[in-house]
């Protein structure tokens, strides 16, 4: 188990390593002064100098992917220029990730048990309506950019009841019933979301699940339906879930910008909106690294959670991309 | 078994203390919201104790059969009629609590495939106790009851196997767990549907003993789903014979297969090599046409459409049941007028095996490199082939069979040192390297022709581009020669705008045989080209490539696990084993002896419908990776004529038993020739190596 | 309980929903050419109702999108006989916004700029990624292994994010939204095809070909690409679908270029959604159902599309 885990941080590790010179390539090919691009059309000389300075674009590129992996493992990515000028970028970061973080934890507390058992009901009641209902309904929300589910939230839950809030993030101090509160719409913006998707995969594994001759076997050997989706069908049934639950954490953290945009949030992808608005471009770096760190930690999880469920997945771990 | 009660749908004497009685079942599964009967009548029973064993070709209704005998429906699965009973209770109008108790207690099912059979994520001792726990023992007992269960079919070591995850072991083990499993309640009703399929012979033969030995022990009634009639022979009391959703004749084993009396009997039997048949003998008997289509409306005989003695009757009157002798029967009008059926062609001209060497490999070893470690898949092979002649090859799977057929047609490069040679000259090692003569004359026909055609290209195209390959023809000139081919291969020129899918699985793997013969090849490799086919297709393929074969003088390398194919089809046979040619002479002095120990074992194994039941050596463990071959004679790990300090030590040279015959073996044809002991100890199937 | 046919195992094809020819009699009514089975396939797309919706959707939007003046009168900049912020009336069917054009219009136009992006977008992506996919997955080897790694780096990331630091970095521009787009839509294509190349390469049909000693070239655009084309077409309209959200998504976030005023349906959302709370949902609701409306039709169409190649 430990070869496993240490094989499958080295993956890990070159992942991050690849996306470090990806993104320390994308400012040098871009056409141009790359300073100029990044500080904006009507920068002054001296912001200029400052870009050059901080990002050190000057640099042979090698040297510039050198700093920025040292930025990663010392997690000092310098000092933002505008979003909050002077400031060390991490500070900017942390605080947002923290925000994140709650919205994350209430949006998966609420999705997953009600996608799974979408996903479990739609399989066991395969091909009848209620299957049909489910994934359809999965389907017509699925790939529903996110601020536009956010905006219809706004106006058919917030603005007739008082109940729900416009903006997610509670005033300072509020308890925790009354932050969830607030959290509440941008969690069911996420659930319009990714219902269907979870759902679809769950039924997928279920249905391939009930199909194995392992299941007829329990079933032969006089167990109840209920025992036979507990010990034998659930943990060969959920391991795509978990997987595909994996990928979409750093999603859920990074990818939800419109939606945080939308309810006023200032979570990870507010603050990499407003480092776009005001050209900061440190702040922006720093904030797509650690949503990529955060998908690798995410996918590293899944991968022992499901090394966990299957021993068989232990064995081929990194066979294929 | 006081009255025989003769109903129009068969025969069920005392279905209150059958182990189980199925009467006149009538099943359909739902497609499309269309009914489609799958099962039109099935009447048996199965007493207590007895074996019964159901035989018949794809999508006869026997998996579904041995479903209904557990009630075991798929959700679009109805039973429109008859009445499913096991000891005097009827499962039909059973509650599911009441079903569950049935199973859990007097019923149980062993299925195909071992593998999919058991959970791959729980260890083997949870799953073996959970059979016992469902009959209420507590946890510490259901182990104990597990470990018991474990040893009585005769695993070596229980502890270890109960500690290992399904991946971790063998099939032919895990197909000990299943039935360790299935066992667990003392079942009343054992069912078995097609448990050794996709197993090598010496893993069938391994579990088809150990069934045989847990008979004695149980009791057990057994009903036995299998294709393979031997199976059916060599372990059943009685067998029914099912066609299209009916059983058309039943009766003893020896009454049926002996003296069958339904025309579709006959055929089976006739498609099948039997008694050491030969291809310089007669033509198998192919089937013409095919089964029914499942919820096709059927004629008054389900057999009228196939059978060779039909006439008007048949087509207007139902057959009755007729009985033959006691307590075998048939279903058809005629059953007296079956030496009309025509016997299968004589082959009249005998075409001589020719003496030049046509291909040849020498010296070829195959090495592939995997994380840094070097694996032998092959180690010196040599094997020639004269114009006209069959080489068969055999071993079982994982002793490099396939790899020498793709190393001799270039899709491996064979290692420096050894060559295939097409007439003397040394061809490249590559295929794409190789000129176009080489190519022509080294063709092969796979497995499985879904796999081997391409689904998106006409059969048309699929002929015509390996024309153009292999013989340079273009246009319309390729066409017309892919017309040809065609129809030596009988197939029509419809079928050539045909895709694969289709076709039936007779006509893809002729569509492959002519794609192989396009180009007049000198040998064509045959790796294992019936054993997707039913056998009366089977049949009719190997009467195809024997005919070309005289017509043509092509040679064939014909690779099969079915050992009565081969020596039907070869007139030599090299068997195979970790990679080495371990023996090597004509089909006479393989089958009379004496043989290389393996190939004793594994002529042994083979069930036979002929029905003679002979001493067999026992296989047990796993044939060795080739990556870690054992030293010394690779085969010294399992061999039963093991000397020690000499056949783990020096690696056997391949000599000379007489003029032709080789074998790599240290034993002399005296101490080869002396009969061996086999001991209980011998029996016992322990895993291959110790869990890291 | 699944529905599931224990006879399916023993037969390599499906007994209930092909008509293989026989094997004996060469001129069996039954079978089916290739030609009809075509046509059942385009048949039952055309009868499903999903596959009907989803076409009138989407054929109405590039109605729009092509010929704007065909269905409504005003332009998009063109303010009209009613205050700003009135809500749906007959003078401006879905209202007029927060300076006072017409609601209805601003989306017949704001169809366009979508429409452009996303399919060019989506093809292209498309056909570097089935290429991608194709080479790798047939060739492997060290080549392969590198590309999968800078994928898999790729993937690691929200498409939206990696959007926003290209199209920051390289300007906003409507070819650098395309391109960034389409890029980024590769990995995801190219890890679909490759797997169902190395799927296709370990069947026996390629061996084949290897043996008959044909090209690589060959065996990758004759054998393989022909028995992909129906998930290249699923992938398409996947992609397609994706493709409408991450534009969408853009334009919400003012990254698809600088004119705010551009009748666009991301853009007319991001400048109305505030309005919201004071009871003016028009201007922004609107839009959003046009872009709700555009994906759901592409995915109907996706769906059933699916469906009749799987049957």
């Amino acid at each position: 188990m430990l070869k496993f885990i240490a094989r499958r941080l080295v993956l890990g590790l070159i992942t991050l390593a690849i996306l470090l010179v990806i993104i320390t390539l994308i400012p040098n090919i871009a056409p141009g002064d790359p300073a100029r691009k990044i500080a904006g059309g009507t920068a002054t000389p001296e912001r200029l100098a400052q870009v050059n300075e901080s990002l050190g674009l000057r640099d042979p590129v090698s040297t510039q992917l050198t700093n920025l992996g040292q930025s990663v493992f010392t997690l000092d990515f310098g000092e933002s220029f505008s979003v909050a000028a002077g400031q060390p970028v991490m500070d900017l970061v942390f605080t947002a990730l923290g925000n994140s973080a709650k919205l994350v934890a209430l949006s998966l507390i609420i999705m997953v048990p009600l996608a799974i058992l979408g996903g479990l009901v739609a399989a066991y009641k395969k091909d009848t309506w209620i299957d049909r209902t489910i994934v359809n309904t999965g389907l017509a929300f699925s790939s529903i950019p996110d601020f536009v589910a956010g905006v219809f939230l706004l106006a058919f839950l917030a603005v007739p009841f008082e109940f729900f809030k416009v903006q997610a993030n509670a005033p300072p101090g509020s308890s925790i019933l009354v932050q969830i509160q607030h959290l509440l719409l941008p969690a069911i913006a996420v659930l319009m979301v990714y219902f269907g998707y979870i759902a679809r995969i769950t039924r997928a594994g279920t249905i391939t699940s009930l199909d194995a001759d392992y299941t007829r076997t329990a079933f032969m050997r006089g167990l109840t339906t209920r025992e036979v989706f507990r010990k034998h069908v659930a943990r060969n049934a959920l391991q795509p879930t978990v997987a595909v639950l994996g990928t979409q954490l750093g999603y859920l953290f990074g990818g939800m910008v419109a939606l945080e945009i939308v309810f006023q949030y200032p979570g990870l992808g507010n603050l990499i909106i407003r480092a776009v608005d005001r050209a900061d471009y440190p702040v922006l770096r720093a904030g797509v690294l650690t949503v990529a760190i955060i998908y690798m930690l995410a996918t590293l999880a899944a991968d022992l959670l499901i090394a966990w469920m299957n021993p068989r997945a232990r064995l081929n771990i990194g066979e294929d991309a | 078994m006081t009255t025989t009660e003769i109903t129009d749908d068969g025969i069920v004497s005392d279905p209150d203390t059958a182990a189980l009685a199925i009467e006149d079942l009538e099943l359909s599964y739902v497609v499309r919201g269309t009914p489609r009967a799958v099962l039109r009548g099935v009447t048996f029973e199965v007493r207590p104790g007895e074996a019964y064993g159901l035989v018949g070709e794809s999508g006869c209704g026997k998996s579904t059969t041995a479903y209904a005998a557990l009630r075991y429906l798929p959700s679009n699965g109805q039973i429109d009629g008859g009445r499913v009973t096991s000891s005097g209770q009827e499962l039909t109008s059973m509650s599911a609590k009441e079903l569950r108790e049935f199973r859990a207690r007097q019923a149980s099912m062993v299925f195909q495939d071992p593998v999919q059979a058991v959970n791959p994520v729980l260890k083997i001792g949870r799953q073996v106790a959970e059979a016992f726990e469902v009959m209420g023992q507590s946890k510490s007992e259901a182990k104990k009851s597990a470990l018991a269960a474990l040893h009585r079919v005769r695993i070596a070591s229980p502890e270890s196997v109960m500690d290992r995850y399904p991946y971790q072991l063998s099939g032919g083990m895990l197909q000990r767990v299943v039935i360790a499993m299935a066992l667990a309640c003392d079942p009343k009703l054992l069912v078995l549907d097609e448990p050794t399929t996709g197993l090598d012979a010496t893993v069938e033969a391994e579990v088809l003993d150990l069934v045989r030995d847990l008979r004695s022990e149980l009791n057990s009634a057994i009903l036995l789903i299998a294709h393979n009639l031997g199976v059916i022979r060599t372990m059943c009391d009685r067998v029914g014979v099912m066609y299209a959703g009916r059983v058309v004749e039943e009766g003893t084993v020896e009454e049926v297969f002996d003296n069958p009396s339904h025309p579709y009997t006959v055929g089976l039997l006739n498609s099948i090599p039997r008694q050491g048949l030969r291809k310089t003998d007669r033509e198998l008997f192919a089937i013409p046409g095919n089964l029914p289509q499942i919820g096709e409306p059927l004629p008054t005989c389900v057999y009228v459409d196939r059978c060779p003695i039909a006439n008007d009757t048949c087509r207007t009157e139902v057959p009755p049941i007729v009985d033959r002798s006691e307590g075998h029967w048939t279903r058809c009008h005629f059953p007296d007028r079956l030496d009309e059926i025509p016997e299968p062609e004589e082959v009249s001209e005998v075409v001589a095996v020719g003496s030049e060497e046509v291909v040849g490999v020498h010296g070829v070893s195959k090495t592939f490199r995997q994380r840094g470690h070097d694996i032998p898949a092959l180690v010196s092979v040599d094997l020639g082939f004269a114009e006209g002649e069959t080489l068969g090859l055999v071993g079982e799977s994982g002793s490099g069979k396939s790899t020498l057929a793709k190393t001799m047609l270039g899709v491996y490069e064979a290692d420096e040192g050894g060559e295939i040679t097409l007439r003397g000259r040394p061809m490249a090692g590559k295929a794409t390297k190789r000129v176009e003569e080489s190519i022509r004359s080294l063709q092969m026909v796979f497995q499985n022709p879904d796999s081997a055609l391409n689904r998106a290209w006409t059969v048309r195209r699929i002929l015509t581009r390996s024309i153009t390959r292999l013989t340079g023809m273009k246009g319309d000139e390729a066409d017309k020669r892919a017309v040809e081919v065609a129809e030596a291969m009988r197939l029509s020129p419809r079928h050539l705008d045909m895709r694969p899918r289709q076709l039936s699985g007779g006509l893809k793997q002729r569509v492959a045989i002519a794609r192989a013969f396009a180009g007049d090849p000198n040998v064509v490799v045959c790796d294992e080209p019936t054993s997707a086919l039913d056998v009366s297709v089977q049949a009719a393929i190997l009467n195809l490539l024997a005919s070309l074969q005289r017509d043509d003088r092509t040679s064939y390398l014909f690779i099969s696990h079915d050992i009565s194919v081969v020596r039907y089809l070869a007139d030599r046979i090299a068997v195979m084993y970790v990679g080495r040619i371990m023996e090597l002479g004509s089909t006479e002095q393989i089958f009379e002896g004496p043989n290389h120990p393996y190939t004793e074992a594994l002529l042994s194994a083979v069930p036979s419908v002929d029905g003679q039941a002979e001493n067999r050596i026992p296989l047990t463990g796993e044939i060795p990776s080739p990556a870690n071959p054992p030293s010394g004679c690779v085969f010294h790990t399992r061999c039963h004529r093991f000397i020690e300090g000499l056949c783990e030590v020096t690696e056997p040279e391949m000599h000379e038993l007489s003029p032709g015959h080789t074998i790599k073996c240290h034993l002399t044809v005296e101490q080869l020739s002396q009969p061996v002991e086999i001991t209980e100890k011998d029996r016992m199937a322990d895993v291959a190596e110790p869990l890291e | 309980m699944t529905a599931f046919d224990p006879e399916a195992p023993e037969t390599p094809h499906d007994p209930l929903d092909l008509h293989p020819a026989s094997d004996e009699d060469g001129g069996a009514p039954q079978a089916a050419t290739r030609k009809q089975v075509r046509k059942e396939q385009r048949m039952m797309l055309f009868k499903s109702p999903g596959f009907i919706i989803g076409v009138l959707i989407v054929g109405f939007w590039v109605l729009s999108a092509v010929w704007p003046s065909l269905l409504t009168t005003y332009g998009p900049d063109e303010f009209v006989d009613a205050p700003p912020r009135t809500g749906p009336s007959s003078e401006a069917w879905l209202g007029t916004d927060g300076v006072g054009r017409d609601v209805y219009t601003r989306i017949i136009y704001g169809a366009r700029p979508i429409l452009i992006v996303a399919p060019l977008a989506t093809a292209i992506a498309i056909v570097m990624g089935t290429f991608l996919g194709l080479v790798m997955g047939y060739y492997r080897g060290w080549v392969d292994e590198i590309l999968s790694r800078i994928i898999e780096a790729i993937l690691s990331i929200p498409v939206i994010l990696m959007a926003i630091l290209v199209v920051f970095t390289f300007g906003r521009s409507r070819p650098v939204v395309i391109f960034t787009i389409a890029i980024l839509f590769v990995p995801a294509i190219t890890r679909t095809i490759r797997s169902a190349a190395i799927a296709e390469s370990e069947l026996d049909y390629v061996t084949s070909a290897k043996m008959r000693g044909e090209s690589g070239v060959f065996i990758v655009s004759r054998e393989i690409l022909p028995n992909v084309t129906g998930l290249v077409v699923v992938e398409l309209t996947v992609r397609l679908g994706y493709a409408v959200f991450t534009y969408a998504t853009l334009a919400f976030l003012g990254l698809v270029g600088t004119n705010i005023t551009t009748a666009d349906w991301g853009i007319d959302v991001s400048q109305n959604y505030e309005q919201i709370v004071r009871d003016v949902w028009w201007p922004s609701i609107f839009p959003a159902m046009a872009i709700a409306s555009l994906v759901i039709g592409v995915n109907l169409i996706t769906d059933s599309i699916d469906k009749a190649l799987k049957s």
